[in-house]
């Protein structure tokens, strides 16, 4: 039985169509990204399945509960990292761990071993006693993790965990993320618009844009949906090798163009050898050869006519982004 | 139940928490009035006498304890706007608690806070010759909550329904403040022409600070009965209108 299932869940505000009837099924101890530009919708599919926002249309279940009809068993069953930060500066990581573990009705004998256990989860447990507002950003996102994961949540849901951190502070993040499924079994739903995130930590993905889900696959599968790598050669006589490679079934498409062939084909970088070998053959001198494996980024553009980097700074990220910066300063 | 009430003692505790640790506010609390109190008590009390005898320090003292309440709670209702914008509003509106219990921490731990601020002016208020008997304290106390829970809940309810800090600054200007001129805070209202003794049996305060006035030097304008009943009736209002203001913030 899945764990998170949404039928046809729409929501609209006033004519605007947020998200439109987007179906999904996420299994247990799955990590599931939804993959979409700003304001595809993403954080008001997040939304509602964790009760924050009713849906105008469709049914949608957490853990057995309807988002609906019974939002508090959904609340209790789920931890949520906010896309913009949601923590008491005034107050120490302690603190704020400790309030967290009390609304959720961590028993008092266990609130102080759960905060410890995921402070060291986090590498902040010697941080416990100083005050939020002397973290920084990367440190402040990983005590938000923390936070989520108090209370033994089924489901974790993430929106735009990395948005604003540096390199260094993501890759981080991401390994907490999958410990989090390797020790604690715990199902992780998050939304990206970082095509590199949602490919290395994502089981599955589903890309949406403008409220609509496109297409929904593991990453490899989504890449393969594209039909195999690209290689260009550089050559003396292009139409020489084409013709020559001709007949060899693993070539899906081959195009020779002023002095070079673009070859579309499956596992590329095994097939280098073979077609060396026929251009040498056939007496074709061979200059250069690229492999290109498509990426995230060829997916979303075959499928959306656009790429996502095109949409990344928009307005309202980069006043988001300003606004942390500021917050972080004081 | 018992959750509910975990989750109360809680959010009262974070507020008690921030107010102590926020050094600049428990100063500035009591700075305006401490100004007031001086400025009135030694100022214009040296030129003035009462009708009926008693010092005008001690007149304006109920008064100038009813501003350190009135602000100091409207101002802990504030903290719902800093919340959410901040983002730490998110957090507790989604943790599986109702939204009535966030409301009353966050009203008690505010009135608490403004009733700690009161006793700090009460403290610089007898080192200034104050006449403060000393069994009159648990009551005084007591009224010093009420009227403390009412106006917190005033302010939830108003930041509930605003979106930043600018437009506080416009109720506090023109309702706020007018509340504590209109209360009798500083001066008797028996002599005042009659359109302000109308707009005074309006205001809330007035029956807060009449309430200290009688516990604090005997008597005052009107009853201790009439001045808690609408106290509590004042109450009544100002956190129902909390509970249905605060529950409708939009995610």
């Amino acid at each position: 039985m899945p764990i998170i299932s949404a039928s046809n869940i729409t929501k609209k505000f006033n004519s605007f169509t947020a998200v439109n009837s987007v179906s999904l099924q996420v299994e247990k101890g799955e990590i599931f990204g939804l993959l979409g530009p700003n304001g595809a919708g993403k954080t008001t599919f997040i939304s509602m399945l964790v009760t924050m926002k009713r849906p105008s249309s469709g049914r949608a279940e957490v853990n057995g509960f309807d988002v609906s009809s019974d939002p508090r068993g959904v609340r209790k069953s789920i931890g949520i990292v906010f896309q913009d930060q949601a923590l008491d500066e005034e107050l120490t990581a302690y603190e704020n761990l400790d309030l967290h573990a009390a609304l959720y009705s961590v028993p008092r004998n266990e609130r102080e071993i759960r905060i410890m256990e995921v402070l060291k989860m986090v590498e902040l447990d010697s941080r416990r006693d100083d005050q939020v507002k002397t973290f920084s950003g990367g440190m402040r996102r990983r005590l938000e993790i923390a936070r989520g994961l108090i209370h033994y949540p089924k489901v974790l849901f993430l929106d735009e965990p990395t948005l604003g951190l540096d390199p260094q502070t993501r890759k981080h993040i991401w390994e907490y993320i999958n410990k989090l499924r390797r020790e604690h079994n715990v199902t992780v739903f998050l939304t990206t618009h970082y095509m590199e995130e949602a490919d290395t930590l994502c089981d599955r993905i589903a890309i949406i844009d403008h409220g609509k889900i496109i297409m929904m696959d593991t990453p490899s599968g989504l890449k393969d949906s594209l039909g195999g790598d690209t290689l260009l050669l550089e050559c003396s006589s292009p139409r020489k090798l084409c013709s020559t490679l001709k007949g060899q079934e693993c070539i899906i498409d081959s195009k020779p163009h002023n002095g070079k062939l673009t070859l579309r084909l499956d596992n590329g970088e095994k097939k280098i050898p073979m077609i060396m070998q026929k251009a040498r053959d056939a007496g074709v001198a061979v200059s250069s050869v690229s492999l290109h494996k498509p990426t995230l980024d060829d997916v979303f553009l075959h499928y959306t006519g656009r790429t996502i980097r095109e949409e990344n700074i928009s307005s309202a990220e980069s006043f988001r982004m300003h606004a942390r910066a500021r917050r972080r300063m004081r | 139940m018992n959750q509910e009430f975990i989750a109360i003692y809680f959010l009262w505790k974070r507020e008690i928490i921030r107010f102590l640790r926020s050094k600049s506010r428990i100063i500035g609390s009591i700075g305006m009035p401490f100004f007031f109190l001086v400025m009135l008590g030694f100022g214009i009390g040296g030129i003035v006498s009462l009708e009926g005898g008693g010092s005008y320090l001690d007149f304006v003292a109920p008064g100038i304890l009813g501003m350190v309440l009135l602000f100091g709670s409207v101002f802990s209702g504030a903290i719902v706007i800093i919340d959410k914008q901040f983002g730490f509003l998110k957090e507790t509106l989604v943790a599986p608690v109702r939204r009535e219990s966030i409301v009353l921490g966050k009203a008690l731990g505010g009135a608490s806070t403004a009733v700690i601020q009161g006793m700090l002016m009460i403290f610089v208020m007898a080192i200034l010759g104050v006449s403060i008997p000393l069994h009159t304290i648990p009551l005084l106390f007591a009224v010093m909550f009420l009227v403390s829970i009412a106006f917190v809940s005033l302010g939830i309810s108003l930041a509930s329904i605003m979106e930043d800090m600018h437009g506080f600054q416009l109720i506090v200007n023109f309702l706020i403040f007018p509340m504590f001129l209109f209360s009798g805070a500083i001066f008797p209202l028996d002599s005042v022409p009659e359109i302000l003794q109308y707009l005074s049996y309006i205001d809330p305060l007035t029956y807060g600070v009449d309430a200290m006035r009688i516990v604090l030097m005997g008597t005052a304008r009107f009853s201790l009965a009439l001045d808690l009943g609408v106290l509590v009736a004042f109450l009544a209002v100002t956190t129902s209108l909390a509970a249905y203001l605060f529950r409708r913030i939009e995610n």
